[in-house]
């Protein structure tokens, strides 16, 4: 499947009150394939994830998302987007099912059971499909964001710190999977773990955008 | 209102029925505050007029109880990042205030039953009235008390600064219920009360329209 899909930043500028976080950052990712976002803790890898995800604001400067040329309106961009980090947190109160039913009628996509079934497969929690989310460990809740990052085939996906609270078996399953996504989407990862940057084939640097 | 937002409307409901994060303190709150009533007046008569104005007291202090938590519970969990990701800020806001709706017209159904049930001179002797009243006022109440709830959820002193916040903002609304709810107690006709009406109505109708061109702002930083 092709994806034209691209995510371009242009004088992309943060700052909380007074502390510059990161300044006229530019690119533009444009092919499917994987990108890392790397530098030191407190370089504003989380913040720009963020940006580039329509969480937050820039302080200054654009993120301009398109799908075959068109230009995405800031509405729309949730379908368009998948998004993992370790400060998301799904519904407790429900299961692994209830929740991904849930995200699927609220964005107004198909419950595609067939692909939750093989994503809680993959992810190893098919059997523990039915039980509330607040029974689960903190690895088997990070791999409950995959599936809720990938459930509805984004064409964008944003991985923050993906392979955090993660064992061995887990960051496996994670690797295949992103590989898997980035055939057919762009990839972006904001992570210091080698083994992480290691998928990238393009890396930003955010030391370099401090001045 | 479109079928994401009732989506989004009945994942809160569920997330209700299983967490009660908002009935119980609603249910709670609306028996303290009538039997507090109750045992001030003790024998003493009050006049109609009066069981009017406290009938929207209860209804005000209830809602201040119960209704920031559709805001608040996402931001107190950390959910709210999730909804950011799942859906648009319009469809957020509709689900949300549906949900709102919902539970302000239970709420206030059921003190409206017990208020009638415990205070004799509560008499509605212009029940159309009373109804629209109810109606538009309870709209107004839900609107209003979801934008306010959306703007304190990011504050840190949230219990205090929602009846603080909600004070001014519900004033206009609540006076002219309770002008409204008099008249029906004495029997005013409608043609005479459609001055009260149409402020009511006109305050819905920019509390509506206000909301969903702030909610943007509010829910994205």
């Amino acid at each position: 499947m092709s994806n034209n899909y691209s995510v371009e930043a242009i004088g992309l500028n943060k700052s909380f009150g007074r502390r510059l976080i990161f300044n006229n950052i530019n690119f533009k990712i444009q092919h499917n394939g994987i990108t890392g976002i790397t530098g030191p803790n407190g370089s504003g890898k989380s913040t720009l994830v963020k940006i580039i995800g329509g969480i937050i604001s820039s302080s200054g400067g654009k993120v301009i998302h398109s799908s075959n040329g068109t230009e995405i309106i800031p509405e729309k961009l949730h379908n368009f987007i998948g998004f993992v980090s370790p400060y998301l947190v799904l519904y407790d109160e429900f299961s692994s099912y209830e929740n991904l039913y849930h995200f699927a009628k609220i964005r107004d996509v198909e419950f595609n059971k067939e692909k939750i079934d093989y994503l809680l497969n993959k992810f190893l929690l098919y059997n523990r499909r039915n039980d509330l989310v607040k029974t689960y460990s903190s690895g088997m809740k990070q791999r409950l964001k995959f599936i809720f990052a990938v459930m509805h085939s984004p064409q964008l996906l944003i991985l923050d710190e993906p392979t955090s609270n993660l064992d061995d078996e887990g960051k496996a399953s994670v690797y295949q999977i992103v590989e898997e996504e980035s055939k057919n989407a762009v990839v972006i990862i904001a992570s210091n773990e080698r083994s992480d940057l290691a998928l990238c084939s393009s890396l930003i640097e955010l030391e370099h955008y401090k001045s | 209102m479109n079928s994401k937002a009732f989506a989004l409307f009945k994942k809160d409901f569920s997330s209700e029925v299983r967490t009660r994060y908002a009935i119980n303190a609603l249910v709670m709150f609306i028996i303290i505050a009538i039997s507090v009533i109750l045992f001030s007046v003790g024998d003493e008569r009050i006049t109609p007029g009066l069981t009017g104005g406290l009938l929207w007291v209860v209804i005000f202090f209830s809602a201040m109880s119960g209704l920031s938590r559709a805001f608040v519970s996402e931001e107190e969990r950390g959910t709210a990042l999730t909804l950011q990701l799942i859906a648009s800020p319009a469809t957020v806001f509709s689900g949300k205030v549906l949900f709102n709706i919902i539970l302000v017209f239970l709420m206030n159904i059921i003190i409206t039953l017990l208020y009638s049930a415990f205070f004799d001179e509560f008499i509605i002797r212009n029940f159309l009235l009373f109804l629209i009243t109810f109606l538009l006022g309870n709209i107004g109440l839900a609107v209003s008390s979801t934008i306010i709830a959306a703007i304190i959820a990011k504050a840190g002193a949230k219990g205090t600064l929602y009846p603080v916040l909600s004070f001014p903002i519900l004033l206009p609304l609540i006076l002219t219920s309770v002008k409204l709810t008099l008249y029906s107690i004495d029997g005013t006709t409608i043609e005479e009360s459609i001055f009260e009406l149409a402020i009511v109505a006109s305050y819905d109708g920019l509390m509506i329209s206000a909301s969903y061109m702030l909610f943007d702002f509010i829910w994205k930083d």
